[in-house]
């Protein structure tokens, strides 16, 4: 069954638990496959972009997904 | 000319320039790249913000790669934990060590939060990271931050934005003097002549950002704040002459007509 159960937070945000990995996550949600100027933490922690395929979801995960920006 | 015989030195990064530049508030991106190009800068703030999933603008890595160097910021940011993860991110995002810490204590003033940007500075110089705090304009914390490791320290002149210029020149001056780190005036610069002289009270650096974005022309208040501050440093490095309180002719007082 390709259901999966669960919610999980993406910036602050809840959403439903729909991807497997932090990458499809990504792709979900309108990240460049390569990911560049982007950085992402689990649950509080950095995850490096080599890892984010290997990196599986689970409900209740906390996921932040940022990007640079102008900024002074 | 003489800036070329001047570098700034910054752990271990060589700067030609000694204007830091924002990227933020500009009426648009040609003229943040054309005001990038007319400061002369070397280093470029940004920020590290959520992604909007409602879709993305050009990216300001791909508009500003390779032509300056990037010092990620943790600008709104007010507990040393925000602002740890926040300047992680940046170093996976931008793929740098260099940030600029900003531990906010106030949202009206923007004032720093000295007790969590102590904290904020030591755990990211155990990580590694390359330190570059926002702090206030207090020589006590200057110390205690280029103690912990910091690479500077960047006192502001006035609250971000405000346009004051420098409300204390005599404790910038102070900081300058004693500081074993370089000094980046940060915050509170309006026009040129701010520039100028924070360089001539001794800052090694000056950091500007909304001074030149929200300028009528931008672009060019850019190019005057690079003459400023090289103007501003010449005189520091020429050493001004000592004020007076009353007049000392210059012209040779011998052979007046009429004597």
């Amino acid at each position: 069954m390709g259901m999966i159960q669960g919610m999980i937070r993406i910036n602050g945000e809840g959403a439903p638990l729909a991807a497997a990995t932090l990458a499809e996550l990504l792709v979900q949600s309108g990240v460049d496959a390569d990911g560049k100027g982007v950085a992402v933490a689990l649950n509080g922690q950095v995850v490096r972009r080599a890892s984010w395929a290997e990196t599986k979801l689970s409900p209740g995960d906390d996921v932040e997904i940022v990007r640079v920006r102008q900024g002074g | 000319m003489q800036k070329h015989k001047d570098p700034l030195v910054i752990a271990g990064r060589t700067f030609n320039s000694r204007l830091f530049l924002g990227t933020a508030g500009y009426p648009n991106r040609q003229v943040m790249l054309d005001a990038v190009a007319a400061s002369g800068t070397e280093m470029a703030t940004a920020s590290i913000r959520r992604i909007s999933l409602a879709g993305e603008e050009e990216s300001l890595l791909d508009l500003l790669a390779g032509r300056v160097h990037f010092l990620p910021n943790t600008a709104g940011c007010q507990t040393a934990k925000d602002a740890v993860l926040t300047a992680e991110l940046a170093r996976e995002a931008l793929e740098t060590d260099w940030v600029k810490l900003e531990v906010i204590g106030d949202r009206e003033l923007l004032y720093p939060n000295v007790e969590e940007l102590l904290l904020a500075a030591q755990e990211l110089i155990a990580k590694g990271f390359i330190v570059l705090p926002y702090c206030n304009d207090d020589p006590v914390t200057c110390q205690k931050l280029a103690d912990l490791g910091c690479a500077t320290v960047m006192p502001l002149g006035a609250p971000i934005g405000s346009g004051l210029g420098i409300s204390n020149p005599h404790l910038i001056e102070l900081i300058c003097a004693r500081s074993t780190v370089p000094v980046v005036l940060d915050a509170g610069i309006g026009t040129a002549s701010d520039a100028a002289q924070a360089m001539e009270l001794g800052c090694s650096a000056v950091l500007v950002n909304t001074a030149v974005s929200r300028a009528n022309d931008p672009v060019q208040m850019a190019a005057a704040m690079c003459a400023g501050v090289e103007a501003g440093r010449l005189a520091y490095l020429s050493g001004r002459i000592p004020k007076r309180t009353h007049a000392e002719p210059s012209s040779p007082q011998f052979g007046l007509v009429g004597t």
